[in-house]
């Protein structure tokens, strides 16, 4: 979740907004975050209509709270927090979340990935990318939501281990233990359909 | 330091990720090299992050940004700051 490379300085244009009531400058602001945060909400909520509702919601959101914004994350950072609960208050709402806390689960405990010998290709014809693209999409819905987060923030939405922790307000630590996790799980469920979606082709070994 | 298979699966996110210190990352490589499983472990799993970054590149629905901006206008127009619950910062 980057701001385009242009030299902007967010600070500036927040304290314009507040203090000079320039709220058009707003839309420029945010300009640079919009397909982020659809993309978080659409990965997190898994249906289009409910991620729009949600990321314009987070943004509403961003912009009747930007006074409490305080200038020591980033504003990505803040919007990426506030995208996370909205879509987490939703989640809840609907109930559909598998939200099971760390502590349900066993603490150091393995998730242990699928044996597979001979999975080691990606996949190049349409059909088998849009296959693969629902199946990766259904995977990724399945996971526990403390899961799903870390996962959406650093291999969805390229954000470092560091800035996934910041917007997830969890320690460093811990969001490398959840990505791990959500990574193997992801790895144990997909390594066997992917294995079905391209069964008889030659292997292009990574090394 | 010799590693066995399930030792290796912690580390995969690490090696990944190029985080694993000098002395695992040392470990986890001589281990790789004579086992067939772990290193297809690795590859399906660098292969699922792959696929995954290649469903990144994708369009916004058409109209979302005048949607948006027209709810945001609406908004501006009425009372700003309504004071109401965004979460905790990182709240999780």
């Amino acid at each position: 979740m980057t701001a385009t490379s242009e030299n902007r300085n967010e600070a500036q244009m927040i304290a314009s907004i507040l203090a000079g009531g320039n709220t058009h400058e707003f839309h420029d602001l945010i300009q640079p975050y919009e397909r982020s945060v659809y993309s978080m909400a659409l990965s997190m909520l898994q249906n289009e209509a409910d991620a729009e509702d949600a990321a314009q919601e987070a943004f509403l959101k961003a912009f009747r709270n930007l006074e409490k914004f305080r200038g020591e994350a980033k504003f990505s950072t803040w919007l990426i927090s506030i995208t996370l609960n909205e879509a987490r208050s939703r989640l809840r709402r609907k109930k559909t979340a598998k939200t099971e806390s760390l502590d349900e689960l066993q603490e150091g405990g393995h998730v242990s990935p699928a044996l597979l010998r001979d999975w080691r290709e990606i996949p190049s014809e349409a059909l088998e990318r849009q296959e693969v693209r629902l199946l990766l999409q259904d995977a990724i819905g399945d996971l526990p939501l403390i899961y799903r987060e870390v996962f959406v923030l650093r291999d969805m939405e390229d954000l470092s281990v560091n800035q996934s922790a910041e917007a997830l307000g969890i320690s460093v630590a811990a969001a490398k233990v959840r990505l791990h996790r959500a990574r193997l799980m992801l790895q144990k469920r997909l390594a066997p359909q992917l294995k079905q979606v391209m069964p008889k082709r030659r292997w292009f070994p990574w090394f | 330091m010799v590693l066995e298979c399930k030792h290796v699966w912690e580390h995969i996110s690490g090696y990944l990720d190029g985080t694993l210190d000098a002395a695992v990352l040392e470990d986890v490589q001589k281990h790789l090299e004579h086992c067939e499983i772990c290193s297809a472990i690795l590859d399906s799993t660098r292969n699922i992050l792959i696929l995954t970054a290649d469903e990144r590149v994708f369009e916004l629905p058409l109209g979302f940004s005048e949607r948006l901006h027209a709810r945001l206008e609406a908004e501006m127009r009425g009372p700003r700051g309504t004071g109401e619950e965004i979460g905790e910062e990182g709240d999780s």
